[in-house]
């Protein structure tokens, strides 16, 4: 294994990762509900009574973080390799997935994991090996 | 109150997000590619955020209300069944694919280009999918034989 040294960026993603733990803490705390994204987003399009403008303001808050994180530091650049046709296909799978799957990254690998449960060990055991598998696939098997 | 504390957590979620790095999908696969040269970075998204979560969520659980007042809605399954693994492992591969995950995808809706967007439109349509098929498979189940 060959570590790539050029992009490690253990202290900011640590802190990132702190501010994810934070807003998930926070809003168990004060709303008393999950902080899963795919289920913030996918209860949208079946929304129960009182149950839209919560959903609504998460995503907002989410939407416009990069112009309150511009406010203190320029916005890191980013590269997206995947072309249309594979960015379509990976959304159709991550969408279909995740709600199949009751939750996502956010949902079982952060929250889930926080309050140790079980399912959303198994699910982040899956979702991480599918990834690490896929991307095996496509770089080095058929890149 | 309650909506207003769900756009803070979203902010301050999405800052995570950009600040940790998970905003550009080519870290994500960087992360994702053992095989390849290899950035832990990501490795460290988890521990921080588990690091307060961990610590954090024990203690939150145990109320039976929350500090608004409102109910603790927390997930009440139990079982690991085939659709959660199923579920789990087609989420894997979409996420390996374009190196986006939902939270991701979101936060870099703003940011320009028509590549997130694309990748979020077709996000919805797939948890469209998901309900369209529930809806189909409830009215089968319900219907006389």
């Amino acid at each position: 294994m060959t570590i790539d040294w050029n992009n490690y960026t253990p202290w900011l993603s640590l802190t990132g990762g702190l501010f994810i733990g934070l807003a998930a803490a926070m809003f168990l705390a004060f709303n008393g509900r999950i902080a899963g994204i795919s289920g913030i987003i996918g209860g949208l399009l079946n929304p129960g009574r009182g149950d839209i403008a919560w959903r609504i303001a998460f995503m907002a808050g989410v939407v416009i973080s990069p112009f309150v994180f511009v406010l203190a530091a320029p916005l890191p650049e980013v590269t997206i390799e995947a072309e249309y046709p594979m960015l379509i296909t990976a959304g159709l799978l991550v969408g279909v997935g995740t709600r199949y799957g009751s939750g996502c990254t956010s949902g079982h690998g952060i929250c889930g994991l926080s309050r140790r449960s079980p399912r959303s060990m198994a699910a982040t055991v899956a979702f991480m090996v599918a990834g690490f598998v896929t991307v095996y696939v496509v770089r080095h098997l058929m890149g | 109150m309650k909506v207003l504390m769900a756009w803070l957590a979203g902010v301050l979620f999405g800052l995570g997000l950009i600040l940790s790095g998970m905003t550009d999908p080519s870290k994500v696969l960087g992360f994702l590619d053992l095989a390849g040269a290899w950035d832990p970075s990501l490795a460290f998204v988890m521990g921080g955020a588990l690091l307060v979560g961990s610590l954090t969520f024990p203690l939150i659980v145990k109320r039976s209300k929350s500090i608004l007042g409102e109910a603790m809605r927390l997930p009440t399954a139990t079982r690991i069944d085939r659709r959660l693994v199923l579920g789990g492992l087609t989420f894997g591969v979409g996420w390996g694919l374009a190196g986006y995950c939902p939270g991701p995808a979101l936060a870099s809706l703003a940011q320009g280009g028509i590549k997130p967007l694309l990748f979020f439109v077709a996000m919805l349509a797939g948890m469209a999918l998901f309900e369209l098929m529930e809806h189909m498979k409830n009215r089968s189940l319900t219907k006389p034989a």
